[in-house]
């Protein structure tokens, strides 16, 4: 009786996520391992269009014969380097519709038209012309006739199936396009805007844990960037920083803290001088991870407040009894109650910001030395249209991330253990 | 020592003067008030009178009468004998100067001298200081979306600082920005399908991921702790590693440039965390009730429909809040798979109009607030669900 009920619990159990389960696993497993196969492959945007077959209907009268049509096809390859082997053909006509002149490569029965044109290779083109009769002599409707459109099929390789591999991919991605600065501006970009954004975080977390009057609407507006959509911030952003007319630079020239205008954006270095020391400073990489910690801290606040909420009045209590001054009571109190929340959430973060894609690419798209790595696999696959490197630059990518994972579950769990 | 804090007194309250006055400024230039300087050491030397002199007045006045006295007289020299400026500005420079009298009354002789007395003061300000600095620096970008919207290229050209929006104008003028993106560049059409795309994908979501965490919550079988693990790291793969893989598969199906496309990807991207917020909350419904519902002999479809989902509406709002945020706001994938402008989202939409250098930067904002107003609506108007949603959830971003 039990193992019944057992049995129909696990069915029911299957039943139930089998649906998700085949959804995630296909459009977010396999393309996964898609990458890797396509990755050791020289493909091309071009080449993944599957060639089709195509045909262009064109009907015209022919003077002085009003019952007789004639019917142009232009036929043609859709692909420009690959071949379609064994084309068919097939159109229908009205009934009482009698063919003329029939090709050696067509047949004509019960009002279809059917051809087998064999083999196309690439750039293949042909003007295919049959005439028609009626055969009761009543007027031909040429809208009807263009109105149906004519079948074709053919059989052609794809590209991506077949099994020749190549590793020109990674060598490229490896020791070419300066790999070591890819990593190095995704690293800078990854790590400051993930220590900015939490340092912020604590900081506004500890803000709105006192009591002040607006303070849930005040809750709601650090919440503002989080929530709006990335393109509108992005863009007003750009319009704000802008050098010609920017709203920024215009204040600062109008108050004369500035000569010229600064193009925050699109200048790859700026040299600041400190204490007489010469420092390159990389504008565009500074300018973005801004933007980056802006629209990230939210979160970190939102969750270091919860942290903060739930730390027992008492310990502050005590604190104040002994005479405890607001920054020791910060130090020694608070700061050690968020370390948890606060190393999961770099891991976290670090991981969401290493894959940031939208934020840079609408802001620079790339450029002024703001190339990170998830920008590099749009660039190759899209914008040089290499399919394959863009693959390898992803499995890049998941290759790191995998690493940063077991990093993080082995801290996890060295966490779990301590508790 | 009382000197000291005295004088550190002074000091921070006086640095909260100069920042609040410096706010207030620069938004009086961008209504095109020709302010060329802050005159910060003219407000440093007020603000620090100021300070002093609500010290050494301690209750011998009034505070009323004294916060009065003081902001006026700020008004009158930085308003008018510095710089002649207009009425509205000096009215803002004396709530600012009245809210600051205030905020500063609480402080008096005896109370410096008490121990960490200026930790204390200098932890007043900071938190003031940080809502005032927070709110500027996050409301600024939204402000001037907002305003140059309303705004004429040529106007910017002419003095690119000036955003006052002229309200006597006709409407039809006031508004022509949007009445543009919507007539010539079809915004209504985009705004619709966004929604399309939106709502489908919370349905579809919910569809697939209530009777998925159903069982991962409830059931035993198989594979169970290998699911629930695989969810989370599924989670965490960007979808800049997926999309090489499924554009080219996209292609090859026709799928590009379809709205089923569209909801097929984002209903998987959005699926693993929907299951995953749900399944924790139905596991903290009592057992008791499904038994219940057991020798009653309601099949699972029964249990689900009749029990799970009437008891956790909470969650399933935050779900769907969350969902329907991440599919409006989605960026990647609607750049990727759509490049016919009848099948654009918001966001492409948008994107594709920046692409035209040509395109004027009103309507651009234009386009902008149109997608930001909604979610930042449901945002405020359903903020208990949000949150919860993105605490939950906020693994994502």
């Amino acid at each position: 009786m039990n193992d019944i009920l057992a049995n129909t619990e696990k069915k029911t159990a299957y039943i139930l996520t089998l649906p998700a389960v085949l959804l995630v696993f296909s459009i977010i497993l396999f393309p996964i391992f898609a990458n890797i196969w396509i990755s050791f492959k020289e493909v091309e945007l071009k080449d993944i269009r599957i060639p089709e077959p195509r045909a262009k209907k064109i009907v015209k009268s022919i003077s002085d014969e009003p019952s007789k049509i004639k019917i142009l096809y232009k036929l043609r390859n859709s692909s420009l380097i690959q071949e379609i082997r064994d084309v068919s053909f097939q159109d229908k006509f009205p009934k009482n519709f009698e063919i003329e002149n029939l090709d050696p490569r067509c047949s004509y029965k019960k009002h279809n038209l059917k051809c087998e044109f064999g083999n196309w290779p690439a750039k293949y083109k042909e003007n295919f012309q049959a005439i028609f009769a009626t055969n009761d002599g009543s007027k031909i409707d040429k809208k009807n006739l263009k109105s149906i459109k004519p079948k074709l099929e053919g059989k052609s390789d794809n590209i991506l199936l077949n099994t020749r591999f190549t590793l020109k991919n990674f060598k490229k991605v490896l020791f070419e396009n300066e790999f070591v600065d890819l990593l190095l501006t995704t690293f800078y970009y990854t790590f400051f805007g993930t220590v900015g954004s939490i340092v912020f975080g604590i900081l506004t977390a500890q803000m709105v844990n006192q009591k002040f009057y607006g303070r849930t609407f005040m809750r709601s507006v650090l919440l503002f960037p989080y929530v709006a959509p990335v393109v509108a911030l992005a863009y007003t952003w750009e319009l704000l920083l802008d050098p010609n007319s920017g709203t920024l630079n215009s204040l600062l020239l109008n108050y004369q803290i500035i000569e010229t205008p600064i193009n925050l954006l699109g200048q790859k270095y700026i040299e600041i001088s400190i204490l007489g020391f010469d420092f390159k400073l990389r504008l565009a990489l500074t300018t973005v991870i801004m933007f980056e910690i802006w629209r990230y801290f939210p979160l970190a606040f939102l969750f270091i407040l919860a942290r903060l909420q739930a730390i027992p009045k008492e310990l502050y209590e005590a604190a104040d009894v002994d005479g405890a001054s607001p920054f020791q009571k910060f130090f020694n109190i608070t700061l050690p109650q968020i370390t948890a929340v606060i190393s999961i959430l770099f891991m976290i973060r670090f991981i969401w910001n290493f894959n940031k894609f939208e934020d840079v690419f609408l802001l620079t798209g790339g450029a002024s030395g703001t190339r990170t790595l998830p920008i590099n696999v749009y660039q190759q696959g899209f914008a040089i249209s290499d399919i394959g490197m863009g693959s390898a630059v992803s499995i890049v990518i998941v290759v790191l991330l995998l690493m940063f994972m077991f990093f993080y579950f082995k801290l996890l769990g060295k966490r779990v253990d301590e508790n | 020592m009382r000197t000291k804090n005295i004088i550190l007194f002074s000091l921070i309250s006086t640095f909260f003067l100069i920042f609040l006055i410096s706010i207030w400024k620069i938004l009086a230039t961008l209504q095109g008030l020709s302010i060329n300087s802050f005159n910060i050491e003219i407000i440093f030397i007020f603000g620090f009178l100021i300070s002093l002199g609500h010290l050494g007045i301690g209750d011998r006045i009034k505070s009323i009468y004294k916060s009065i006295i003081f902001s006026s007289i700020f008004v009158f020299c930085d308003g008018y004998l510095i710089q002649k400026l207009p009425i509205w500005y000096n009215v803002g420079v004396f709530l600012i100067l009245y809210f600051f009298t205030n905020k500063i009354n609480k402080y008096t002789f005896i109370g410096l001298k008490e121990e960490h007395s200026t930790q204390v003061i200098l932890f007043d300000f900071l938190t003031l200081f940080g809502i005032l600095f927070f709110s500027f620096v996050i409301l600024f970008p939204f402000y001037m979306m907002l305003v140059t919207s309303f705004k004429t290229q040529i106007a910017l050209l002419v003095n690119p600082l000036d955003f006052s929006i002229n309200f006597g104008q006709d409407i039809r003028d006031l508004f022509k920005s949007y009445f543009v993106i919507f007539k010539s560049y079809k915004f209504g059409k985009y705004i619709v399908t966004s929604t399309i795309v939106s709502v489908g994908t919370v349905i579809i979501t919910l569809l697939f991921a209530i009777p998925a965490a159903y069982a991962v919550a409830r059931l035993n079988f198989f594979g169970k702790t290998f699911l629930s693990t695989s969810i989370l790291i599924i989670y965490m793969f960007p979808a800049i590693v997926l999309v090489i893989p499924l554009y080219t598969i996209f292609s090859q199906l026709g799928l590009r440039n379809s709205i089923e496309g569209l909801l097929i990807v984002y209903t998987a991207t959005t699926l693993p965390v929907a299951i995953y917020m749900l399944q924790g909350y139905f596991k903290s419904i009592p057992k008791e009730l499904e038994e219940a519902a057991i020798l009653d002999k309601l099949s699972w479809f029964g249990i689900i429909t009749k029990i799970i989902i009437p008891l956790s509406i909470p969650a399933i709002s935050s779900v769907a809040l969350y969902v329907f945020m991440i599919a409006w706001n989605e960026f990647l994938f609607s750049l990727m798979f759509l490049d016919n402008p009848n099948s654009f989202t918001l966001s492409r939409a948008i994107q594709y109009l920046s692409g035209d250098a040509e395109t004027p930067r009103q309507y651009l904002m234009a386009g902008s607030v149109v997608v930001t107003l909604p979610v930042l609506f449901i945002f405020v108007y359903f903020e208990k669900y949000l949150v919860s949603g993105l605490t939950a959830g906020s693994v994502k971003g």
